[in-house]
This record gives structure tokens, sequence and C-alpha cells, in this order.
């Protein structure tokens, strides 16, 4: 419990000293409307980290991630509004094709990083066989779900703690999220306690294909409309989310309430560097900086926590 | 005394600025740019910049800021619009990664008041001024020029550039309107040149030897040099090849004028657009009324331009002009 908590901290820290040089920086975006503003963006971002979460928790990685969300978007953007039933019935399909994918990759021993990438040009080749240029619509139930204005917390802030809540009672509470999470610990004693690690293992790839489809939904209803490479770089936003967020590469170690923040951390970082001015040539430099920063702290808690 | 020297000038310029320009001495613009990376977008932010840099010193507008994204991303450039609402500028002139995925920033932008001047690469947000390049008139001047010069007609290569971009599109659906006004012409084949010349080498030099013979190339900008290099390297005679104002290209072109009489011609748009996007945004936010949407006038070279055009391009960049706040006002004169 008390690893779980060092592991939670440096995230939030990070989030709330990056805010407050935000907010200093900017005081406009300390209001309802500022933060929505800030992090409104942040809410698809944080449903894609939770589904590379997924992977990476039974120790894949998953390098389609960004055309998969593109994918959805398309569709969302298409068949979801003119045709509602094939749209969702389309969306389940690539549920399914991603839980099949985990089961493949299980069944054949096959590395996750080679089948994802070549996954990815098949979800890119879909998108841009749907929409072979840029246009859609969001369904407006999409649309006013996003731009809900709740009382009081800013829609963004609201979604991304339900977010975090969700999935922390699915992956860190509930039974079938321990026994997920053993599978990227200690597979063999996994099976060994009678469970199968192929299901299991199409289980957590279902479980992102579930959010990833959640993240190009919510990403249409931010945008209003689709485009086939809109998506294309949460890829490794998602993966240094889930780093971000405390999350390691084996062993099963992940927080899904990390993972949002980390998300949401990345989201800020870049509009820090907006604000601060900072030429384009060197923000993506700056953004690699500020990952390592956090990544170097991480490893001084962890030493000192090992040696207490 | 100094300060009446001070108000006295201070008087005179105000005089000199007439009143459309007092009307926005206090109103903030910023540029958001969704790529920095070939010779046409420096151009343009150095163009946009030289201008901005103009209108603040004599006092037209409080600031003007230029803005690109690192990753030439939607969602990345999306973010950066909110950002901009959030830093309180008043008008935001865009040139956009999609014509759609911004749309949610643009009517956030909108509904907070600020004005947006969309430019080369659109958005379809009603509420969005659009400053339009007309690309598929772009592809259809290539083939009528083509069917002037070559009557008998013949078998064309195409030359497209991103795949999934509009821009493409557009200019690939022009071009078939084209050939199919001037049915003397067929095209025998297509790559994909990424509007890069060391992109389109490759392309057109993977493709040609499957090519019968080809009389002319259409292409879409920035790939012409790339298609000239192939048809020589591979030993072949050089077609006709449409150009697209790149510096590389029209010294390749007043190379082979001056060897062999070869004619061609070359348009593209200014990167001086941005300045035309610059004084529109400026009219708005005057009070002026102006349409929704505006067209950009190509800018050609032609044989007889080539010398002055290539004159006044440096190395490594593309043909501009720089818009003036009257040339603004003549293209939103145009459209009303």
């Amino acid at each position: 419990m008390t690893r779980d908590i060092y592991r939670l901290m440096l995230p939030v820290v990070s989030l709330a000293v990056l805010l407050a040089a935000t907010f200093w920086l900017q005081p406009r975006a300390m209001s309802y409307f500022g933060l929505n503003l800030l992090f409104n963006l942040a809410v698809p971002i944080a449903l894609a980290t939770i589904a590379q979460m997924m992977i990476i928790m039974v120790n894949d990685i998953d390098l389609s991630l960004g055309a998969f969300v593109s994918l959805v978007a398309c569709v969302a953007a298409t068949f979801l509004t003119d045709a509602p039933l094939t749209g969702m019935l389309i969306l389940l399909a690539l549920v399914l094709a991603y839980a099949a994918l985990g089961a493949v990759i299980h069944a054949l021993d096959l590395p996750a990083i080679v089948v994802t990438l070549g996954m990815s040009f098949v979800w890119g080749g879909l998108a841009l066989t749907i929409l072979p240029s840029p246009g859609g619509t969001s369904p407006d139930w999409l649309r006013m779900l996003m731009t809900l204005k709740p009382p009081s917390v800013p829609m963004a802030v609201a979604a991304s703690i339900l977010i975090a809540v969700v999935t922390h009672l699915l992956i860190v509470r509930s039974g079938i999220g321990t026994v997920l999470r053993g599978v990227g610990g200690n597979a063999r004693s996994v099976q060994r306690a009678g469970w199968s690690v192929l299901r299991l293992k199409a289980l957590a790839y279902g479980l992102a294909g579930l959010f990833g489809v959640l993240a190009g939904m919510a990403l249409v209803g931010l945008t209003t409309s689709a485009d086939a490479n809109i998506a294309l770089r949460y890829t490794l936003l998602s993966i240094a989310g889930v780093i971000l967020g405390g999350g390691e590469f084996t062993g099963g170690r992940v927080s899904p309430a990390g993972a949002v923040i980390g998300a949401l951390t990345l989201t800020l970082a870049a509009s820090f560097l907006n604000f601060l001015r900072l030429s384009p040539d060197w923000q993506i430099g700056a953004q690699g900086a500020v990952l390592i920063l956090v990544l170097a702290a991480r490893l001084l808690f962890t030493r000192r926590s090992a040696r207490a | 005394m100094i300060t009446r020297t001070l108000l006295l000038s201070a008087a005179g310029v105000a005089a000199l600025a007439g009143t459309a320009l007092a009307e926005t001495s206090d109103k903030r613009i910023a540029l958001s740019n969704n790529y920095a990376g070939n010779s046409w977008r420096q151009a343009m932010l150095q163009t946009f910049q030289e201008v901005a840099d103009k209108a603040v010193a004599d006092g037209i507008v409080a600031a003007a800021d230029p803005y690109t994204t690192s990753e030439n991303q939607a969602t990345e450039q999306a973010a950066q619009i909110q950002n901009m609402i959030l830093q309180g500028y008043d008008a935001i002139i865009l040139n956009a990664a999609s014509p759609t995925a911004l749309n949610g920033a643009v009517e956030e932008a909108c509904n907070a008041g600020v004005i947006v001047v969309s430019f080369d690469g659109i958005v379809t947000a009603p509420c969005a001024w659009r400053i339009a390049v007309d690309f598929r008139a772009m592809g259809r001047e290539q083939v009528d020029y083509l069917a002037e010069r070559l009557p008998d007609g013949g078998n064309l290569l195409e030359i497209r550039g991103l795949a999934g971009v509009f821009v493409d599109d557009e200019i690939h659906a022009g071009i078939h309107e084209g050939v199919e006004a001037h049915s003397q012409f067929t095209i025998a084949g297509t790559v994909n040149g990424d509007w890069a010349q060391e992109v389109a080498q490759r392309a057109v030099a993977g493709i040609l030897p499957s090519l019968p013979e080809i009389v002319g190339v259409v292409t879409q900008g920035g790939d012409g040099y790339g298609a000239a290099e192939a048809f020589r390297a591979a030993g072949r005679d050089t077609p006709l090849i449409i150009l697209g104002n790149r510096q590389d290209e029209m010294a390749w072109w007043a190379e082979q004028r001056d060897a062999n009489g070869y004619e061609t011609m070359s348009l593209s748009i200014a990167p001086g657009v941005a300045s035309l996007a610059f004084w529109v945004a400026q009219q708005i936010l005057d009070g002026q009324e102006v349409p929704k949407d505006l067209t950009v006038p190509f800018l050609r070279v032609t044989q007889d331009t080539l010398d002055e055009a290539l004159a006044a391009t440096p190395e490594g960049s593309v043909a501009n002009t720089v818009y003036s706040l009257e040339d603004a006002q003549a293209v939103i004169a145009e459209a009303q």
C-alpha cells in the first residue's frame, strides 16, 4: 500500500507544480472556462493512456494505438452518425479484434511490438478507406456530452476524475484486475493457479480496445469531425503518460489514477511551453526534458524508499 | 517642449493612419501555424514576421505573434488554439493541419469572441473566415496549359502530394476534371511525391520503367525538379513538367531554357498569403464587413517572368509576393 502511495505521489506533485507555474504565467487559466480549455483535449489522451496501460500491464507495448484511435474517430464521425447501429457494431468488432490480437500474440508467442507496429498500418489504411479526405460530423449526443457544462467543476476535470476512479476500481480493487496485473508480474504462477493466460491476455487487449474506442469517440466529440491522421501522436503520448504516471514497462506495476494524471501533465506541459513562447524547434526537446526530469526524480524516490 | 513635440507627432501619425487604423491599435493577433518544415512555410513565416513587425511598429495593432506546432498534428494545434483564447488574443489567423479536426477549438474561439481567419489550410467551421486557394482550378489549369502546348495529347504522369491531405485531393480532382475535358490525355501513372523533391525523385524513378512514353508531368509543387532528375537518370527524354515556383525548379528551368529552349509554366500560392490573412483579420477587427469566403490569387511564373522571379527568390525558397492592406481590400471587394 505504501508503495502505491509513493507511486502516485510523484505524478501528483509534478502536476501540481506545473499547474501552479501555468496559473502564474497565465492567470486567465485559473477559471472554470480556463481549466476546461486547458484540459478538455486531455480527456481523449487520458483514455488512450488507460488503453496503453492495459497493454503495458501484461508486459507488452502497443505501437498502433494512435492509428487505432484515429480509425475509431473516423468510424464515429461517419457510421455512428449516419447509421448508429452499424457504427456500434463496427466499434464492437474493433474491440473484439483487439482481444483477438492479444490472444494471437500470446498463443504464437509473437513480440507485441512488431505485431502492433504492423497493425498500425492496417488501422491507418482502414481509416483512410473510411474517410479518404477529412470530414464527417460528430453525433450530436457525443458533441453534447463532451461540451457539457456541469455546475462548479469543468467537464474536463470531472471526466478525468471519473476515468481515474472507474479504472482504479477495475484494475486495482477488483479481483480480476489483480489477476490481470499478475499476468504482467508472474504469468507462470497465474497459470499454475488455474487461470488461462490466453484468456487474460485477450481480456487485457480487449479492455485496451474498449478504452481506445472511448478515446476516439471523446476526440470526435471535441473536434466535431475526423481525419485519418487525427490521433497519430497518441501512441507516444500514451506510453509517456503511463510511465509519467508511475507505471513501469514490466512486472504489471501500473497505476490507473497515475496514468490519468500523467496524461494531464503531458497536455499541460505542452500548453505551459506554449505560454512561455518557446520556439517550436525547442518544444519537443523541452517536453523530453520534462519527462526526463520527472523520471529522474522518480529514480531518486525509489532508491530512497528502497534504502529505508 | 518635449511633450508638445510628442503630442504633435502622435497627432501626425494618427492623421496619417486615418480612422481605419486607429480602431485596431489595441488589438492582438496570433498566427497559429501547423508546420514549418519546408521552404514554402519558412518563407510564409518570414513574410508574416516582416509585415507583423511593421504593423506593430506603426501602431496598427498592439501585437502579432506567430506560433508553430512542433509535430504538425491536429490535436496539438487544437490545444494551441485553445491556449491562444486563454492568452486573450483578439484574432487568430490559422493555417490548419486539418480542415475539420480543429472545428471544435475554432468554435470555442468564436464563442469567446475571437475572430478566426483561416488561410491556405482552411477550416470548415462556419464561424471562421476562409482565405482559400482554388486548388481544383490549379489542377485544371495545368492540363489546360498542356492541351495548348501538346494538342496531340499523350500519356501523363501525375505526381500527387501527401495522401489523406485535402490539398492533395483537390488538386488531384482538378487534374482529373482537366483530363476529362481534354480527352487526348490519359494518366498513365500516379505516384505520391509528398511535395518534396527527394521523395518525388525516388517515386518517379520507381515507376518509370513500367511506363510508356510520357509527354507531360502534372504536379502539385515541390516535386517538379525531382521528377526531372528521375527522367534524366533513367535516360529518358524530359517531358513537359509543370513546375511549382520552387527556386530549384526555376533554376533548372532557366538552365534547360538556355541549353535547349525548354518551355513550361509554373504556378503556386505565394507564401505571402499569410500577410493577406493578417490584413484581412485587421480589417475584420476594424469593423469592416468581410464575406466569410475569400479567394487567393495564384502566383504564376511564365517564360517571360522567369528571370525576374528567379532573381528575387533566395536559394531553397519559393517565389513570393508580400500583400499589402490595399491588396487585402481588393480581395475583400472582389468577394462582395
